[in-house]
């Protein structure tokens, strides 16, 4: 599923610890990638969250800080209103972002902060051991809701492009997915341009990212693709949600 | 009698509950017991290990540093877990995946090819039984007996053809020599 | 009672409270607690209790504030960067006088720190921990059979008093399994009576209000001079802890957790080559067992405090003997010390103490004045406080 076989500039040249037939992987490939086609690489600074991924922090090379569970955008606003020249992104898990870091992302989202957020929806906690993420689907077993999510006790999942789109600071939204090579290239498009938008100063950008997670799962790495395709497709459908071109017009529109 | 044992291997094979029911068998047969798991990230690399206690006295620490007796079951379990031995201490080895010979001359050591004797026996999912038996033959810290008592009270849902598989392995481990 | 069954510290926990008449739990996972809430979603709704992952630890414990505010018996739990979000919440509990129940299994740190065992939390734990002038009631457990019974103290305590209570633990006691017994029958909830500040149905009766505030001039002091006398009430009546082998004791060896445990083994070493050393193990921590170590100072000659930080514990012991002892300290930040370390440092401090009475009961130790020098002060003034030092301690 890689797309090159070139170890690319934005990532550091060392093995990637995670499980066989994880998304992130691909992901920071995709990232790092882009880091080094954009020639940003040198005046990028990067998040790292509280999920498996807080390894980050070692794997892009580029300067890299790791804060405390779901705030990120708040750290990456910080970073970004201290030094606008640099490139500034945030990456997250959907219990980083969508749960304990609600507030962060809605707020920096609001405030159209020139930042960049990638958001890995893989619809389960990870890092802790498989307990129910905010994304996890109706049904869906995880280690907190052993008899499968129940909209009755659980409440339902939340879609974040969906929910980011009705915020007019929202600049850009796209969701994507890595289940498959076709996808993975459409991802890293989604990507790019979401570093171009913060290069152009066009505002908050995020895409959100269906990614396996077959250890949290509980499937094979195999299934774990079948599994987005067939019920995380569905539910968070791909596309993009809001681009910078949208908002113009709408502004113009208004004005 | 203190045994601090440690047991280690590849995630799946079966030493996070070999260990438990180590611990079992010592409780049911009225000594002091304590059961601890290597847990989260730190087992992202595939490796799985726990200590266990089996003791006639109060348990102090149940993270074994200096074992007793310690199990290996794959290849980088012996290279983490042979300098921790106490000397005149017992490696039992799973001579079927470790190739490696184990370096000290100051302990005992058992070679035990458990999945070889599992898979004659059926599968090679009860190696770990197979070092298990090996185990409490060689240290007495618990009885096969004891062991058979806990294995439905720690797999409660296996069915009884697999139960007896498991205390044929035991068996079978049990009869293990040590140099 | 029960038989003894093989448990994991947090189940243990876990069931312990519900026995206790839990029947409200929020939460958020982190490690090394998560088999808490993972307890907690599957039993609980089999009780007609209530299961919420919550959004954030913040959130959690607001969850909590509303629950006990209605005189529910509710539990969070959570590790060390969780539990330093929730002080708001305990805070806000404290101050409006609502008993709820809550563990932290403590894990390194600061900041992200790794999840292994540490107890770095304890200052956090014993002073409040959040904004304000306040106490928490702390219970420390060593055993996977006391996280399963000290629940139910912990309710009983903070309905008693209407304060928060907290279980202070580890990754260890955690994550290990040890035989169990529930010492105590399950409690049924019903079966407790309404002490007339629950919120709820209102019929027939004043309105109530909950608040951790009161902005009229000179209110809050009353409020809060109120509550120091029930701390005081409390340090009084309630402190517990367990003391093995002190009377002959030469040299003290306090831990508390699971230190205490690992401490037990050094000192039991150290008994094994007749060094007469002892153990005493604060159970709880908040009440802090003052008195009794401040009487402990004047029959030993020093005391070693061993604890898996950087020297937090350490301060209370000090505050409670008053400088009528040397306090030694064998701290191991977001380390685990094994019982051979242990009792290395129980030897070297129980050595360097002033040979006089050192080197008398040791007949197996070598020629213990060896270095001929006492390091700091005479044998005589060393052995025992003057009875004036002493008087002019505390209170
Ligand atoms: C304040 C705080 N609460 C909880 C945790 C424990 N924790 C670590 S990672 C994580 C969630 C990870 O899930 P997600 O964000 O979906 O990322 P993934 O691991 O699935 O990539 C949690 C709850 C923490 N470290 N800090
Ligand atoms: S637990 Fe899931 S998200 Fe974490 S590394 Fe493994 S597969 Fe990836």
């Amino acid at each position: 599923m890689e797309l090159v076989n070139k170890w690319p500039a934005g990532l550091v040249e060392m093995p990637l610890r995670y499980c066989p037939g994880c998304g992130h992987g691909i992901v920071h490939r995709i990232v790092g990638e882009c880091l080094e086609e954009l020639g940003i690489r040198e005046r990028t600074v990067g998040v790292a969250p509280v999920g498996c991924s807080v390894f980050a922090d070692d794997y892009f090379n580029c300067d890299m800080i790791q804060g405390p569970h779901g705030r990120g955008p708040a750290i990456a606003t910080g970073i970004k209103r201290s030094k606008p020249e640099c490139i500034v992104f945030s990456y997250q898990g959907d219990g980083d972002l969508a749960s304990i870091g609600m507030a962060e992302t809605i707020h920096s989202a609001a405030r159209s902060e020139n930042i960049t957020v990638i958001f890995i929806n893989n619809a389960i906690y990870g890092m802790t051991g498989g307990q129910m993420a905010p994304t996890t689907l109706i049904g869906q077993k995880a280690s907190t809701c052993p008899r499968g999510r129940d909209p009755k006790v659980n409440g339902y999942p939340i879609r974040i492009c969906e929910l980011l789109q009705s915020l007019e600071g929202a600049s850009y939204l796209e969701r994507t997915s890595v289940h498959t090579a076709a996808n993975a290239i459409k991802t890293k498009k989604a990507v790019k341009r979401a570093f171009q938008n913060q290069i152009e100063c066009k505002g908050f950008s995020l895409v959100e990212v269906l990614s396996m997670c077959p250890t949290g799962w509980e499937a094979t790495p195999l299934n774990s693709v079948k599994y987005i395709a067939d019920k995380m497709m569905p539910l968070y459908p791909l596309g993009v949600y809001r681009s910078p071109e949208q908002r113009e017009q709408k502004e113009g529109g208004a004005a | 009698m203190y045994q601090g044992i440690r047991m280690s291997g590849f995630g799946g094979q079966g030493v996070i509950s070999a260990g438990i029911l180590l611990a079992q068998a010592g409780l049911l047969e009225g000594k002091n017991v304590s059961w601890f798991p290597a847990y989260g990230a730190e087992m992202r690399g595939g490796t799985a290990n726990c200590s266990v206690v089996v003791a006639d006295d109060e348990v102090s620490s149940p993270i074994v540093s200096r074992p007793d007796t310690a199990v290996v079951l794959n290849e980088p379990s012996l290279a983490k877990f042979e300098p921790m031995l106490k000397p005149g201490g017992l490696l039992i080895v799973n001579s079927s995946l470790v190739n490696t010979k184990p370096k000290r001359t100051d302990i005992r050591v058992a070679l035990v090819p458990c999945n070889a004797i599992a898979q004659e026996l059926g599968t090679i999912k009860i190696a770990n039984m197979v070092a298990l038996g090996a185990l409490a033959g060689l240290t007495g810290a618990v009885s096969i007996e004891a062991i058979a008592k806990a294995l439905p009270k720690v797999f409660k849902r296996a069915k009884p053809e697999i139960l007896e598989l498991n205390v044929k392995a035991l068996k079978k481990g049990a009869e293990a020599k040590a140099e | 009672m029960g038989e003894k069954i093989l448990m994991k510290g947090n189940e243990a926990l876990a069931e312990g409270a519900i026995r206790a008449g839990c029947r409200f739990f929020s939460g958020y996972p982190i490690t090394p607690q998560n088999e808490v809430p993972e307890y907690m979603s599957w039993r609980l709704p089999d009780e007609g209790g209530t299961f919420i992952q919550a959004e954030s630890e913040v959130a959690a414990i607001n969850m909590i504030y509303g629950a006990a505010s209605t005189g529910m018996r509710c539990m969070t739990s959570s590790s060390s960067p969780g539990i330093s979000l929730k002080q708001e919440g305990i805070s806000y509990c404290a101050g409006a006088d609502l008993p709820f129940f809550y563990a932290n299994v403590v894990r390194g740190g600061p900041g992200l720190g790794n999840i292994a065992a540490s107890q770095g939390d304890y200052h956090q734990s014993v002073r409040g921990g959040g904004h304000g002038d306040y106490r928490v009631l702390v219970l420390a457990p060593n055993s996977v059979d006391e996280m399963a019974n000290f629940p139910k103290k912990c309710y009983e305590l903070a309905f008693r008093y209407r304060m928060p209570s907290m279980i202070l633990a580890d990754g260890i006691l955690g994550q290990m399994m040890e035989p169990v017994e529930f010492k105590f029958e399950p409690v049924d909830p019903k079966s407790f009576k309404e002490a007339g500040w629950e919120l709820g149905l209102a019929a027939g009766r004043r309105k109530r209000i909950v608040r951790s505030y009161d902005l009229r001039e000179g209110e809050l002091e009353k409020i809060n001079a109120a509550r120091l006398k029930k701390y005081r009430e409390i340090e009084e009546k309630e402190v517990l802890f367990e003391a093995k082998q002190c009377d002959d004791a030469e040299l003290v060896v306090v831990a508390y957790g699971t230190s205490s445990r690992i401490a037990a083994a050094a000192v039991k070493m150290a008994r094994d080559k007749g060094l007469k050393v002892g153990l005493f193990r604060p159970i709880t921590l908040w009440p802090f067992p003052k008195k009794q170590l401040a009487k402990l100072a004047e029959k030993s000659r020093k005391f070693l405090v061993v604890e898996m930080s950087m020297g937090q514990f350490v301060d209370d012991v000090r505050l409670a003997v008053c400088g009528r002892i040397e306090v030694d300290l064998y701290a191991r930040p977001a380390g685990i010390p094994s019982g051979e370390e242990t009792f290395a440092a129980v030897e070297k401090s129980y050595k360097s103490m002033t040979p006089a009475r050192a080197a008398a009961p040791a007949k197996t130790a070598k020629p213990k004045g060896k270095p001929g020098r006492p390091r700091k002060k005479p044998a005589k003034k060393a052995g025992r406080p003057a009875k004036k030092t002493r008087k002019g301690g505390r209170r």
